[in-house]
């Protein structure tokens, strides 16, 4: 059952919605799908970005580009802004949340409005998202939901724990709605990558050790491809992580992470 | 959705190496990511800025001590494409390897390309760069039909031959110096395969180069391999290559992704005058016939290099300097054989020493670097008590015999050189954007950012 539509859609059929569609990653995921001929519907905050992004694809060889401003944190907004999305494309076949901040840490250790602006875009925008699009594709018995976690989320660290927990939610909510809707024929994929080379995080220490973006996003398409259920991209970051999943808290509460 | 950055984001002053990893200068480095973000960023700057592709100028025409990096390479949409012209119009920090990607399915090719694909958009333009067909093609300029260029005060001016033609003629080959060129659009050329026709002829001599290139009038892509290691009966003796794009329809794929990566410095010993000439002696003589015809991929012909990212690193730690001079006609022969003579008496080694004759096809940029004639390009290993002397005997060979040097792969002239090989200099500096300078203007004008 769960090898369902998708796997016989042929990725240039194939319809996809992309929340935070002017992030790095996002955006080169983006022309790979372009290039295989996909059709593409965007949302992002800014427009002037975001119409750029657009043109870029539709000249990459996107079939069908449609595009909505929105701002994500609006939870309220998400039904009308998802069933719109669904009805310009003719359908859905993937959706992929890429939105999400980095979030100033050492603010957000001082006062929790600010902690609570990094989970509400981190966490909670994309619950609120992810309910609507699982409920959607569990009615037609298909559809691949995919999600930009960070491997911040498999530990706590005391230099970005706030950023690091909103992942973690959302890791664990993936991993719980997979649980549920698996049976149903719809995949979830959680995507952990580690530093990748963006907007994000250009001007950041050692930002020119950081992945390939471009590489980053091959890997992406591969997993919901293939229905994979978590992807560590690059796939060094899942040793690495076992490793610091497993550190004693005694000796970890002592390390400069 | 705002970017905002972590505890750990500072604005670094980190090492922007050029590709010759020679001079070695801090400058603060800020990344372009959208087609507002200039002159956006510039607004609590206090030091001078230049706009930078990938690095692949050799020198300093990319570095601008203590000041401001400006990257473009996250600035790489298309903006349009239109299959019945081959038009493209793209962001500037597009690089030529993406533009391939892109265009080689499609059908079409570069109009004009360096010996490697990672530079930019940009920095094509501002180096006015040259490949193996400027004898039938002139350089990259000719092929960039509108640009546009934003001021660091904010004034953005459309620029083609017809519409401010001024500032398109300084700022192709204007080396980043006019304002900053935000996106462009290249006039792309068909063709039906990734297949070069290619003959590699084995030549003794610079007549038989010059022959060579009187015969080859016809074929769009030539260029040759001298080893300039050897002397006496050996002395000029190299590969002749040339090639055309096959005719034949074959399917138009997208190239590989790349993968090798040279992981370290290597030490100097490798590098010594021994080494070079053995490796010269072998690249001869891999190719045993003394003709040599096959139907080869584009990649290997036009970007041999390129399939070891940073295979600058070879040279260690002090870096590598090219040396390129265009010398006109009328001298072309008897200064390439009296400077010929002059890097082999010094000992001085070199890997690639690249001769090609430029054709008179003009560019539309005033401070474009190539002429009617004959160019070189060498390569060194920078050794500083023995390199730079040597240099600036070369710069001054090159001055008497008429030619000039190419900036993009200079590290070494001086301002009364510079200034005598491009008196039009003054132009340009007319047309300078007041807050953008360079390590290499100021070093061959005496200018300070006036800010
Ligand atoms: C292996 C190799 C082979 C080469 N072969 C050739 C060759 O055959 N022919 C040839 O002509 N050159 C050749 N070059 C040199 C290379 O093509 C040029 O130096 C080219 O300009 C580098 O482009 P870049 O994007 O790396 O620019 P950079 O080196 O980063 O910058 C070059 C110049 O462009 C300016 N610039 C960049 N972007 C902008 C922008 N958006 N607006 C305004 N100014 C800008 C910079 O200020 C600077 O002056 C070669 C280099 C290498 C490493």
């Amino acid at each position: 059952m769960s090898q369902s539509q998708i796997a016989n859609t042929s990725p240039s059929q194939r319809r996809i919605l992309v929340l935070g569609a002017t992030s790095g990653i996002a955006e080169a995921t983006c022309r790979i799908w372009a290039s295989q001929g996909a059709s593409l519907f965007l949302v992002a905050r800014n427009a002037e970005k975001l119409a750029a992004v657009a043109a870029d694809l539709r000249a990459r060889g996107a079939s069908f580009v449609d595009t909505a401003v929105s701002d994500l944190d609006d939870t309220d907004a998400h039904p009308a802004l998802l069933a719109h999305a669904v009805n310009s494309l003719g359908g859905l076949d993937v959706a992929y949340l890429a939105h999400g901040v980095l979030g100033d840490q050492t603010r957000a250790e001082q006062e929790f409005n600010t902690a609570a602006h990094i989970l509400h875009t981190n966490f909670m925008a994309p619950v609120s998202l992810v309910t609507w699009l699982a409920n959607f594709f569990v009615q037609r018995r298909s559809g691949v939901i995919a999600v930009l976690s960070s491997v911040a989320g498999d530990r706590g660290r005391k230099s970005n724990y706030v950023y690091g927990s909103s992942k973690a939610g959302l890791s664990a909510f993936l991993a719980g709605l997979r649980n549920r809707v698996d049976r149903e024929g719809v995949t979830v994929l959680t995507i952990k990558p580690g530093p990748t080379k963006t907007a994000m995080t250009a001007g950041m220490k050692g930002a020119e050790k950081f992945a390939d973006v471009n590489a980053v996003a091959r890997s992406i398409v591969a997993a919901i491809d293939k229905r994979k259920d978590n992807l560590y991209v690059p796939f060094q970051w899942q040793p690495i992580m076992f490793v610091i999943r497993h550190i004693p808290e005694r000796v970890f509460k002592k390390l400069n992470l | 959705m705002s970017l905002r950055s972590t505890g750990e984001e500072s604005s670094v002053k980190a090492p922007f190496e050029s590709w010759g990893r020679y001079p070695l200068y801090r400058a603060n480095v800020i990344p372009l990511h959208w087609q507002s973000d200039f002159p956006a960023v510039t607004q609590n700057l206090h030091n001078g800025i230049l706009p930078v592709g990938l690095g692949r100028s050799y020198g300093d025409v990319g570095l601008l001590k203590d000041g401001n990096l400006l990257v473009t390479t996250g600035m790489d949409r298309i903006i349009a494409f239109d299959p019945e012209t081959g038009l493209l119009t793209a962001e500037a920090g597009i690089s030529l390897a993406q533009i391939l990607d892109f265009a080689v399915p499609r059908g079409f090719f570069l109009p004009v390309t360096p010996g490697t694909k990672y530079v930019t958009l940009g920095g094509a333009i501002a180096n006015d760069i040259h490949g193996k067909n400027h004898h039938v093609a002139g350089t990259f300029g000719c092929h960039v039909t509108e640009f546009e260029l934003v001021r660091s005060d904010g004034t953005v001016i459309r620029c083609s031959p017809s519409q401010n033609p001024e500032f398109y003629a300084m700022t192709i080959g204007g080396l980043g110096l006019t304002g900053f060129i935000r996106w462009a659009t290249l006039r792309l050329k068909p063709i039906v395969s990734r297949k070069i026709d290619y003959e590699g002829i084995q030549f003794h001599g610079i007549d038989e180069f010059l022959a060579l290139t009187e015969a080859s009038k016809e074929i769009e892509y030539t260029v040759s391999w001298v080893d300039c290691t050897s002397t006496g009966k050996n002395f000029c003796r190299g590969i002749f290559m040339q090639g055309d794009h096959s005719t034949k329809r074959a399917e138009l794929k997208r190239s590989p992704e790349p993968k090798l990566v040279f992981p370290f410095d290597a030490p100097g010993f490798l590098l010594n005058h021994l080494s070079v000439a053995a490796f010269n002696t072998l690249f001869f003589h891999k190719q045993i016939q003394k003709r040599q015809v096959t139907l080869q991929d584009y990649e290997p012909f036009f970007y041999p290099l390129d399939k070891v990212l940073h295979w600058n690193r070879m040279y260690g730690k002090s870096g590598l300097l090219q040396f390129q001079y265009a010398i006109p006609w009328d001298l072309a022969r008897e200064g390439t054989v009296a400077i010929l003579k002059e890097v082999a008496k010094s000992g001085l080694a070199s890997f690639l020493a690249v001769l090609k004759a430029f054709g008179d096809v003009p560019s539309p940029g005033v401070m474009s670097f190539p002429k009617p004639g004959i160019t070189l390009a060498l390569d060194f290993p920078i050794k500083p008590d023995k390199s730079f002397p040597l240099f600036e005997r070369l710069a001054d060979m090159t001055l008497e015999f008429g030619g000039r040097l190419y900036p993009a792969k200079d590290a070494a002239m001086t301002a009364a050189q510079f200034q005598a090989f491009y008196p039009q200099w003054q132009q340009l500096a007319r047309f300078r954007d007041p807050m953008i300078t360079s390590s290499f203007w100021e070093r061959v004008t005496g200018d300070q950012p006036n800010l």
